[in-house]
Formats: structure tokens, sequence, C-alpha cells
């Protein structure tokens, strides 16, 4: 059974400088209050892993907590840029950065091959574009029909960390809503956290209900109201006011570093 | 009813493309909103389907992102990542893919990674997301943009998806499985693949648009059609829903 930590403690065993981390999510259930811990604890020169950096990793890339990003949509949803990735790549401010991108399917693939403890995963994909002089993906033959196939090499972080609705005492977790790729990146990786909103008696006795259980997770934490702004579908709401606002805030270095000291390093000592 | 704007007229035309479809997939923005416009006139039965592996979205409210909450809640299925790509879109099981992008060529091929260099980019914008194989495997691929020559442009400085390639046999020779591009749709009119040369070629303006604007806004010499329709206008329920869509 996994255990249960407070999430200062959880983050501070589990997360070293100079890890690789995946903090998943697909737009639903980011793990912001985890990734803000990392913050507050100082953690440097991660690779962080996500399909979506989303407002999370633009804070993290922006606090210079990174020091190479694999991802395949860097952008704000429905709003235009993540400004501190954009500053990040275009001015190396606050350093530079390295970078692979991958398409989502080529991603999505890269995590399921790690689930599965394979070295790589084979899809239709990045044949023809310019990905493929920029990204590591090679192409194989089909050894049975001969067809000409991508192969993208698995994703094993040292640490993944998912949020979700709920667990109970033995960090059994179960979520529901868009699932994303938060179950292939727990099984990727070699260390795992899941924050939870909530950890209750004993979870819905549903079949089903159970996503992942505790004994394939090394560390779960409650983090009410974790994944704000993104959302725990049936807990907490997406909010979109503050994803179109972050392009404001984030837009200028003076007013992201005043808006992450305030809300994010404010929180120093406080938990 | 005001008469309608340009805008207004491109996600009306980019609806009525989905009149007869069952299935379209569709990133977030104008395609979107042209999408819930065609369940909500000419269509109830369209299946939207997000890359957040929402299946079957009926969203009341325009979604700012692909993975609202709204989706997920009123969808027929809910799906991994791995799967959306890999049992839905990979298979070709979606008819029409509705793309937009920051740069397309005379092909319909998109960049939506980087203006400029890519080791050292005037402009990073936000990368592939799930284009590249969305577009190689849907049955076709419906591009949504704006007409101006930033967006219309002779050469891309990032191949991120590919529309035609360099043109006939381009995909084939590559193994892309759907039909690709069969339209552009902008605020102007409608672009459409020449079937022999598979290069982009005026086939329809908008009211008030002429054929000589039209190139004028195009970064190539663009072709056109020797007949060029002229876009039938909104009816009022058209715009009067779009209106009350956007108004939601």
């Amino acid at each position: 059974m996994a255990r249960i930590l407070g999430l200062s403690d959880a983050v501070a065993e589990l997360v070293h400088d100079g890890d690789s981390v995946a903090l998943e999510g697909f737009t639903h259930l980011i793990p912001f209050a985890a990734g803000h811990e990392l913050l507050r604890q100082g953690r440097r020169e991660l690779e962080l892993i996500r399909m979506t950096p989303d407002l999370l990793y633009d804070q993290m890339i922006g606090m210079g907590a990174a020091r190479r990003l694999v991802f395949s949509y860097g952008g704000n949803p429905g709003v235009g840029s993540l400004h501190r990735f954009r500053d990040a790549i275009e001015n190396d401010w606050p350093h530079a950065i390295e970078i692979e991108e991958h398409s989502h399917a080529g991603m999505a693939n890269r995590y399921a091959a790690g689930a599965s403890d394979l070295p790589f995963a084979v899809l239709r994909g990045y044949s023809g574009t310019d990905l493929v002089a920029h990204t590591n993906v090679r192409f194989i033959e089909c050894p049975f029909t001969g067809e000409r196939l991508a192969a993208v090499a698995a994703l094993r972080p040292d640490v993944a960390i998912v949020h979700a609705q709920e667990a109970d005492g033995e960090g059994n977790v179960s979520l529901w809503g868009i699932p994303g790729v938060q179950k292939e990146a727990v099984l990727a990786a070699k260390r795992s956290l899941v924050t939870v909103e909530r950890i209750v008696e004993a979870l819905v006795p549903r079949p089903g209900a159970l996503v992942i259980p505790g004994w394939a997770i090394d560390v779960v934490a409650v983090a009410a109201g974790g994944s704000q702004p993104s959302y725990s579908q049936g807990v907490t709401e997406r909010d979109n006011d503050f994803y179109r606002l972050w392009d404001e805030i984030s837009r200028d270095r003076d007013s992201f570093s005043a808006w992450m000291e305030e809300h994010v390093l404010g929180g120093v000592g406080a938990r | 009813m005001n008469q309608a704007s340009t805008d207004e007229i491109q996600t009306i035309v980019a609806a009525r493309a989905l009149a007869q479809t069952r299935t379209v997939f569709i990133g977030v923005g104008r395609p979107s909103t042209a999408a819930i416009l065609a369940r909500m006139v000419h269509n109830p039965a369209l299946v939207l389907i997000y890359e957040s592996g929402t299946i079957g979205a009926k969203p009341f409210h325009i979604p700012l992102s692909i993975g609202d909450g709204e989706l997920a809640e009123t969808a027929d299925a809910v799906v991994s990542v791995p799967e959306m790509f890999n049992y839905w879109i990979g298979p070709g099981r979606v008819d029409v893919a509705f793309l937009g992008a920051a740069q397309i060529d005379r092909f319909a091929n998109l960049n939506s990674t980087v203006i400029g260099d890519y080791d050292h980019p005037r402009t990073r914008l936000p990368g592939a997301g799930g284009a590249p194989e969305i577009a190689s495997s849907c049955g076709e691929v419906i591009v949504v943009a704006p007409h101006n020559k930033r967006t219309l442009v002779p050469r891309l400085d990032f191949v991120t998806t590919v529309g035609h390639g360099d043109g006939p046999g381009a995909r084939e020779r590559l193994g892309l499985r759907g039909r690709g591009p069969t339209a552009v749709i902008t605020d102007m009119g409608v672009l459409e693949p020449d079937a022999a040369s598979k290069e982009l070629v005026l086939t329809q303006r908008h009211e008030g648009v002429s054929v000589e604007a039209a190139r004028e806004a195009t970064g190539w010499d663009l072709a056109v059609a020797e007949e060029v329709r002229v876009t039938e206008p909104p009816t009022e329920r058209e715009l009067g829903a779009l209106r009350e869509l956007l108004a939601r």
C-alpha cells in the first residue's frame, strides 16, 4: 500500500535536484499544489516532462526550476501563448532551457511504452514533418508487413506526480473525468506521488472505481483544491478566468515574479 | 438583424461543411465554434471529438480549452489520451478534422511550431499537439484560418503537419492514410486543392470579397478556379444561432 504523507514531506522525499519529473494531467487534474511545493522547496535543474506544459510549467520555467522540457503542446489552451515558456526559448530568460518536443500521439505512446516497461513504442506518425529532424524519433520496418512506422523511446521519469479526486486509507486511488495519461505516467515512473482532493473511509464500492491500486503508488498526499486553476471533475471547476488573466500576469517578467512571490513562494513555512 | 461580419461568415461556412458529417475532430477556437454551430443548425447527430478524450461531447457553451469540464460531463465516452490516438484517431475512425494553423502553404501543409529559425525562433508557437497524426489519419482535413499574407505563406518556417506535402503522390509516399486537406475556409472565401496538382485554388469567395482582393491577401500567386462560387449569404437562422451561441 502507498504511504500517506503530508504534501511537503512527500515532495521532499521523492523529488531531488536534477530529477526528471512528470507532473501530468491533460487539462484536467493538473497537480498545481505539488508543483508549487516543488518551487517552495527550491528544486532546480529538473527535466520537466508534460504533454501540455500549461500554466504550471510556465510558472516552473519562469522560476528557473527547469533544465530541460519535454512536451507536445506549449500553449495556454484557448488563450494563446505561454509567455514564460516563450521567454525561456526565445530569450533564454531566466536561463536557457533544452527542449525535446513531440506530437501528442508520440508522447502518449512514450508513456504507454514506459508503463509497459518496453524500450519504445511504434505508431504511424511524424512522417514528412520537420519534427523528424529536431526530435528523437526513428523509423523502423514492421517485421510482419514491412510497413514503415515511427518509433519513439519510452518515457521513464524519475518521478511522476498526478492529482486525483479520492484515495482510501491504503492509498488506492479513484479518479474520474478526463483520464489523460495519469495512469501511464505513474506506472512509467520510478517513484510516484498522487495528490488527492480527499481521503475517504472507503471508495464507492463500484467495480472500476479504483483506478490505480495503492500498491502501485509510493506516496499519496492530500491537497484539497490542489489542481486549481485546472480542476477536479465533480469537486472543483476549471478557473477559465484565471487562465485568461495569466496571459496578462505572465507577459511581463516583473509582474510574473511579483505574482509568484505573493501567491506561491509566500506560502513558505505556512504549510 | 445586422449584416454578418466576415468572421461570422467564415464560421457559418465552416459549420455548413459539417452538414452531412458523422464524426468531427475539433481544436479550440473558431473550429470549435463552427462545429457546435453545425450541431445546433444543420446536424444534431454530429459527434464532436476533442483530443482530451471526450467523444460525443455536447457543449452548450463554447469551451475555452479542449478539456473543459462541460465536455467530459456531456460526452458519450471519455477515454485516455493513448486510447484517443491509438484506437480512435490512428485507425481513421474519425471522418473530418477541423484544424487551425499559424502558417499554411500552397499545398495546405501547416506550421504551428515556430516563426523563424527552430533553434533561435522569432516567435515560439505552442507546437504540434495532436495535429500531425490527426491530419494524417482522419478521413479528411478542413483548415479554418484567417486570410492574410502572414498566414498564407509561400514557404513554411516549419512543417508541423503535412497536408499535401510537395504535391501529387506525396501523402501516399509518406504513408499518410487519410485524404488530407480538402478545404481551407478563410474569412475571404474557400480554397480547395486541385485534383491533379494538389495546389490550393480559390473556388469560393464570400459576398463583397473580390477575387483580386483574395489573391492580394495570399502570400503566393493564388490560382483561381474557372468559376468562383459566391458564398450563399448566411440565413437568419444561421446568424441568429451563431450570435446566440457566442453570447452564452
